[in-house]
């Protein structure tokens, strides 16, 4: 039943938004599993891209209260059959022996992620990916031990010529 | 054009160019340039007592004027104040614009002396808000701020005004149109889904419509009455429809919910279509939603799309103004020919007509009499507010409203003290109708300095104390759920006579109908604030109502 959304919303990027965009979902009890905010190069819009975990009436209810607010300028579900998701992760494991530190780089190559720091007795990798599959390489460092992890969350584009930023002037058109 | 003046200044010359001729508030440190500057302009300013009472004054104004009302206040205690006024605003959808002073921009942030985040605090209720950080943003934040408080679903705005800003002097200029693009007030109505819409219509045979506040902002009440005429359905309206479609008008059955007429919590059950307008599934209108007219088909029609589906799922949906919604789907029915059906109509005729019976041999000072007698009393363009409580379902049940925006009344926040306030607001902006505020002892003693506001301003309305020298509801609930132990729910303080003569206004206590007859009258001759204490039992409950958690069926008629 409770399934994961990805809702894109193009907003002012203007001091503020990020706050009253979270508020309104800890207002109205929704369950964000993570949001990514992203300044959009060619206009005064920011993109935020927004993961939340429920039914379809609470998806459709995220969606209208978004919408409600004055600063955000446009907001849609990504179609999850042509969902295209990165998340970045940046993965500081324990290395205790040459074998681990050899280990780790084998894993790290078969996810095509990069070693970006060494040091006597750690790691840090970078691996981007869905977010199974940064699971999946995190359940595998488990065993040598994580010393620290930060994940950026989940960004997203729907694949082909679609695109929310070229959508939106039609929308401001139809709600003229 | 360009024109060089004070931020102060470019507030009351963008207030001017919304038509805004009064405005309800407290000056404080942080609002002092907007004061001084106040001076210079032809604005009525109404001194209010309490930021709560300004903001509720305001509200009174533009739910009586259907324009915006207008508070201002200063900026940490006089913000906070307000809150709970704007809270009101927002759950009934009332277009309140506060201006609130901010501490100077070098020390935002720095917790100064009556430093508060008025906009961090103000976002979960408000419909927008905007801190301009230069003079020269006011004029399009005024005019931003009417646009979208009076456009679409209303809701309060709130502009904090760092005091800094209102003493620089800058370069302004004051558009004319404002252009938001992530805001649609009036979203196109698909004429796919009035199709839908019709179709249920035309498939049923036993209708109710129900109307809310929705159908009063967007003057919808001519197409209410169409559609309901060509039906032949009964309209009952949610509490904040109340005078949506005139109580005396053979098809109204009143309003539905917890506090009910027992017409349409009746007829809402039995209907087997019910054509929601402009209202929200309140919890206080449908009791436990998932009984709510659980065997019929659910026409919902409301320009916020939040509200479908928010709290119950329907069959079929319109997104857009009431009255735009109602005259196409009118032209649908007539050009589809829609017929009535006759046993519904004499179900209606029975029901009624039992429970008129039901209602005879009232007398003696109690509430349901004394508010018929106020009826009888007033002019039908009369306005009556009411305070929150007893005094407000008895309000809702037995005054009938004819008009829209002559009911007025705190329906989603249920803040006690709004009624007053509310009253002086809405004789500021209807001065010509008298204005009655319906009271109980408790609500009004939360907002009584407002006396002050009242008589110092010349602002003459009159409050009807249904005086039980209890929290009447809270007391109501203890008695019927809590097994009579009654929790600090006594009153008895003050003498509420002696209060108004304090104040200067008048103060009349009655002891039977008569009397009060007598004193009602006076007061509507008089051309000063009157306040009529009506001792009333304080074992007598508002009947009929829902328990908490119920549905419509389990509607208590006696207790």
């Amino acid at each position: 039943m409770d399934d994961i959304s990805v809702i894109a919303a193009l907003v002012e990027h203007k001091p503020g938004v990020l706050f009253k965009v979270s508020n309104l979902f800890r207002r109205r009890g929704f369950n964000i599993e993570n949001i990514t905010v992203g300044p959009i190069e060619t206009s005064d819009l920011a993109r935020m891209t927004i993961t939340v975990k429920g039914d379809e009436a609470t998806r459709d209810q995220v969606v209208k209260q978004l919408r409600k607010l004055i600063e955000v300028v446009h907001v849609e579900v990504l179609k999850p059959e042509s969902l295209v998701q990165r998340e970045l992760a940046l993965i500081k494991v324990k290395v205790d022996s040459p074998e681990t530190r050899r280990e780790i780089m084998d894993y790290t190559s078969i996810f095509r992620g990069r070693v970006v720091d060494v040091s006597p007795e750690s790691m840090i990798v970078e691996i981007t990916g869905t977010p199974d599959k940064m699971d999946a390489f995190i359940n595998l460092m488990l065993k040598y031990g994580i010393i620290e992890i930060a994940r950026t969350g989940v960004t997203a584009l729907t694949r082909g010529k679609a695109s929310i930023t070229t959508s939106y002037p039609l929308m401001l058109e139809l709600g003229e | 054009m360009l024109v060089v003046m004070s931020g102060a200044r470019a507030l009351m010359e963008a207030l001017k160019r919304e038509k805004v001729k009064v405005v309800f508030g407290i000056p404080g440190g942080a609002n002092l340039p907007i004061y001084d500057e106040l001076l210079n302009h032809d604005v009525r300013h109404v001194l209010a007592r309490h930021e709560q009472c300004a903001a509720h004054m305001a509200d009174g104004y533009a739910r009586a004027s259907g324009w915006a009302g207008v508070c201002f206040a200063t900026s940490g205690p006089g913000t906070t104040n307000l809150v709970t006024g704007i809270a009101n605003a927002y759950m009934d959808s009332s277009p309140v614009i506060a201006v609130t002073g901010q501490v100077s921009r070098p020390f935002i942030g720095r917790d100064a002396f009556q430093e508060t985040d008025a906009i961090g605090i103000t976002a979960p209720i408000t419909k927008h808000n905007i801190q301009p950080s230069k003079a020269s943003e006011i004029p399009l934040a005024i005019r931003t701020a009417f646009y979208v408080a009076t456009t679409g679903r209303p809701g309060p705005v709130l502009i904090d005004i760092p005091k800094d800003v209102q003493t620089e002097v800058e370069e302004v200029e004051f558009p004319e149109k404002v252009k938001i693009r992530g805001y649609t007030p009036y979203p196109p109505i698909d004429p796919q889904l009035v199709h839908q819409a019709v179709a249920l219509i035309a498939n049923s045979r036993k209708p109710v419509i129900l109307a809310g506040g929705g159908v009063k902002y967007s003057n919808a009440s001519k197409g209410l009455l169409e559609l309901s005429e060509t039906l032949m359905a009964p309209v009952a309206t949610s509490f904040m429809g109340k005078g949506a479609f005139p109580e005396d008008h053979p098809l109204s059955i009143g309003i539905v919910g917890m506090h009910g007429n027992p017409v349409a919590n009746k007829l809402v059950q039995e209907a087997d279509l019910l054509i929601g307008v402009g209202f929200r599934f309140s919890d206080r209108t449908t009791g436990k939603v998932g009984e709510f007219c659980s065997d019929a088909k659910l026409i919902h029609i409301d320009i916020d799309e939040a509200e479908i589906g928010k709290n119950k799922r329907v069959d079929a949906a319109i997104v857009g103004d009431a009255g735009e919604a109602l005259s196409m789907m009118l032209k649908q029915i007539r050009e589809g020919g829609f017929k009535a059906s006759e046993d519904w109509g004499r179900r209606l005729e029975e029901v009624k007509s039992q429970l008129q019976a039901e209602e005879e041999g009232e007398g003696g000072l109690k509430p349901p009499a004394v508010i018929k007698e106020m009826r009888r009393l007033l002019p039908r363009n009369a306005i009556v507010t009411t305070e929150v409580g007893q005094n407000q379902m008895w309000a809702s049940l037995h005054f009938k409203a004819y008009m829209p925006r002559t009911f007025i009344s705190s329906g989603g926040l249920g803040t006690m003290g709004f009624g007053f306030p509310a009253a002086i607001g809405a004789k500021v902006a209807v001065p010509e109708v008298p204005v009655v505020d319906i009271a109980g002892d408790g609500s009004f003693a939360m907002t009584e300095n407002s006396l002050a506001t009242s008589v110092a301003e010349n602002i003459p309305v009159i409050v009807v104390i249904l005086n039980n020298r209890m929290l009447g509801m809270v007391a109501q609930w203890q008695r019927l759920f809590y097994d009579r132990r009654y929790s600090a729910v006594k009153l008895d303080k003050p003498d509420f006579v002696k209060l108004a003569e304090a104040y200067g206004a008048q103060g009349l206590r009655p002891q039977s109908l008569e009397e009060f007859r007598e004193a009602f009258k006076k007061a509507l001759k008089c051309d000063v604030t009157t306040v009529i204490d009506v001792p009333i039992d304080p074992e007598e409950d508002v009947m009929p109502m829902i328990p908490p958690g119920g549905g419509l069926k389990d509607m208590i008629e006696v207790a």
